[in-house]
């Protein structure tokens, strides 16, 4: 690989949950679930949740999508299994922030491994893949906080 | 001009966009399908119009309104030389092959079709071939019917006279496919469905712009195509039908332009094509499209196309040698035009995309329109490589050496 905007694209954690997603299997005793695509390029997710009281007590998805697409919602997926619904909104706010160029966000260690789609940040175009599970997952916070009574707030 | 004498790398430089770099490499631009880059002649002829002769059409007795329709009545002409068409009253100007089925599914389909009547289309279709009969078939209690594809992405005819019945009234069928570049028989489609009673529509979308297009020839009724793919500029593009059943249709947008005579209760249509084309057209469009007609008729499209099937031989020989390819569509040379979809091991048609970008080589990735032709296949989308007059044995070069950093990363 020559170009060095690709490598810090492809980086190899990216590579590798697009090869082996985690949590990728259909969740039966989900609460809720999103369906979110691009029409624009046919990525497309289930994202499916247990949500018992604060927290997420499993999360899963299935689809099918660019490298991109499917890691960021791979690793996604593995920061949410017991994350409290306040923690996964924060975490989903502060990736997008990320995606949308913010140099303090892509500092913050609480995004762990997901600063590896930092990169992604440099190529518009790719920006609505990285962001389709969390958007998926805003999605689901939204409805289930319309369900629970505005906990969040 | 000869085919000996036939030189993409002169004619590349008649095409401002295609000097230029991306991602600091020269741009090499294989998004054809999707849209054609515009020569010079072009962008002359939209600027003169503005520059020294911008008035509206039909619609005034002084020079520069005179100019104007000259100008734009000049261009219908050339495009039906394009297509061979009888009668130059036979072209209707629209925004493009979408809104030109459209007119029919609606100006046509709307007074001929009721329930149980059959429309008879195909898996290969782009969206705009599929979703205006829908639209039809739901207003209509009509049946949508599919010709189906065989493992090379060719139409199914072998019983294609089963398939029409006497409750056929409509066969809409592409000239060329946008996706997998199959050439459909479209002469012998038309004779079938002419047999049973059908109308027949072609979308010509990708067949007006790689392949000589004789309308009288094909036999067929109507025949759309769009402005944007053949060199000329985007918003333009035409609907060509025969002459009495343009006469007998009705209008679909009503307001200047298309009237004789207005009174209070109702008005009187103007002859056709003005009847079809209501408002103040694009003028410039028209204008830009015609000298796009002539730039193309200077080359020649017997010899567009001899270059691009040397192209295509060129590039199906070196993408074969890809290890992990894909490729779809047809196998045969004279059953394809100059499109290649593909896919690569594991890496999604987007980070091919992607990583040919930052080599300065556009594809498209996605399903371009043609969802039901993913779904045959059974992927979610391919990776496209389209060619035209202007392409290069080094493009292909280009485009094959981006393959091979994808396979670098994506193994
Ligand atoms: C086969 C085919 N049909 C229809 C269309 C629609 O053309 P337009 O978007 O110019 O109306 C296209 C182009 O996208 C096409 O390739």
């Amino acid at each position: 690989m020559n170009s060095p905007q690709l490598s810090s694209l492809y980086q190899q954690l990216i590579l590798e949950h697009y090869r082996n997603p985690r949590n990728k299997e259909e969740l039966d005793a989900k609460t809720v679930e999103i369906h979110m695509a691009n029409p624009v390029c046919g990525d497309e997710i289930r994202l499916q949740l247990r949500i018992e009281g604060d927290h997420i007590a499993e999360a899963k998805f299935v689809g099918s999508g660019c490298s991109i697409s499917q890691a960021a919602v791979s690793m996604m997926t593995t920061r949410l299994q017991g994350a409290k619904l306040v923690d996964a909104d924060a975490l989903a706010k502060r990736f997008t922030e990320m995606m949308h160029g913010d140099e303090i966000a892509a500092q913050d260690k609480s995004l762990g491994d997901l600063r590896a789609l930092e990169g992604v940040s440099k190529f518009p175009v790719r920006i609505k893949c990285a962001l389709l599970g969390f958007d998926a997952l805003q999605e689901a916070l939204k409805k289930e906080v319309g369900d629970v009574g505005g906990e969040l707030h | 001009m000869t085919a000996a004498m036939y030189d993409p790398v002169r004619i590349r430089k008649d095409f401002p966009t295609l000097e230029q770099t991306v991602n600091g490499k020269p741009l090499v631009y294989l998004d054809n399908a999707a849209t054609s880059q515009k020569p010079q002649a072009v962008l002359d002829a939209i600027d003169a119009y503005y520059q020294r002769d911008n008035a509206n059409v039909h619609r005034g007795i002084h020079e520069l309104s005179r100019r104007a329709t000259l100008a734009y009545e000049e261009a219908r002409g050339k495009v039906a030389g394009w297509i061979h068409a009888p009668d130059e009253s036979e072209i209707i100007w629209t925004r493009g092959t979408t809104e030109a089925i459209n007119l029919v599914a609606i100006g046509w389909g709307l007074d001929n079709l009721s329930e149980g009547d059959e429309i008879l289309i195909s898996v290969l279709e782009h969206h705009a071939n599929i979703v205006p009969w829908q639209i039809l078939a739901a207003r209509t209690k009509a049946t949508l019917r599919y010709l189906e594809l065989d493992e090379q992405g060719r139409l199914v005819l072998d019983d294609l006279e089963s398939v029409l019945t006497d409750r056929t009234r409509v066969v809409a069928i592409s000239h060329v496919s946008n996706s997998l570049g199959t050439i459909n028989p479209v002469k012998e489609i038309t004779r079938a469905a002419h047999a049973v009673g059908a109308i027949v529509l072609v979308d010509g979308a990708q067949g007006a712009v790689h392949t000589r297009v004789d309308v009288q020839d094909l036999g067929c009724d109507f025949y759309a195509f769009s402005g944007h793919k053949l060199c000329g500029p985007t918003g333009i593009g035409v609907l060509w039908g025969r002459k009495d059943l343009l006469e007998a249709m009705s209008p679909v947008q009503g307001g200047g332009e298309m009237i004789h005579i207005v009174g209070r209760d109702e008005s009187s249509w103007a002859a056709v094509p003005q009847k079809f084309e209501a408002g103040t057209p694009n003028i410039a469009g028209a204008i830009g499209l015609g000298a796009a007609v002539d730039y193309l008729s200077q080359i020649g499209i017997e010899n567009i196309e001899a270059h691009e099937k040397e192209i295509m031989a060129y590039a199906m020989g070196r993408l074969s040698e890809v290890p992990g390819i894909r490729i779809y569509g047809p196998t045969s040379l004279e059953e394809r035009s100059a499109v290649i979809s593909f896919t690569l091991g594991d890496a999604h048609p987007h980070d091919i995309s992607t990583i040919l970008d930052m080599d300065g080589v556009a594809v498209r990735a996605g399903h371009h329109c043609a969802q039901l032709v993913m779904k045959h296949f059974g992927v979610s989308a391919t990776a496209r490589a389209s060619f035209y007059l202007y392409t290069t044995k080094e493009d292909v070069d280009r485009l094959v050496d981006g393959l091979g950093q994808v396979t670098a990363i994506f193994g």
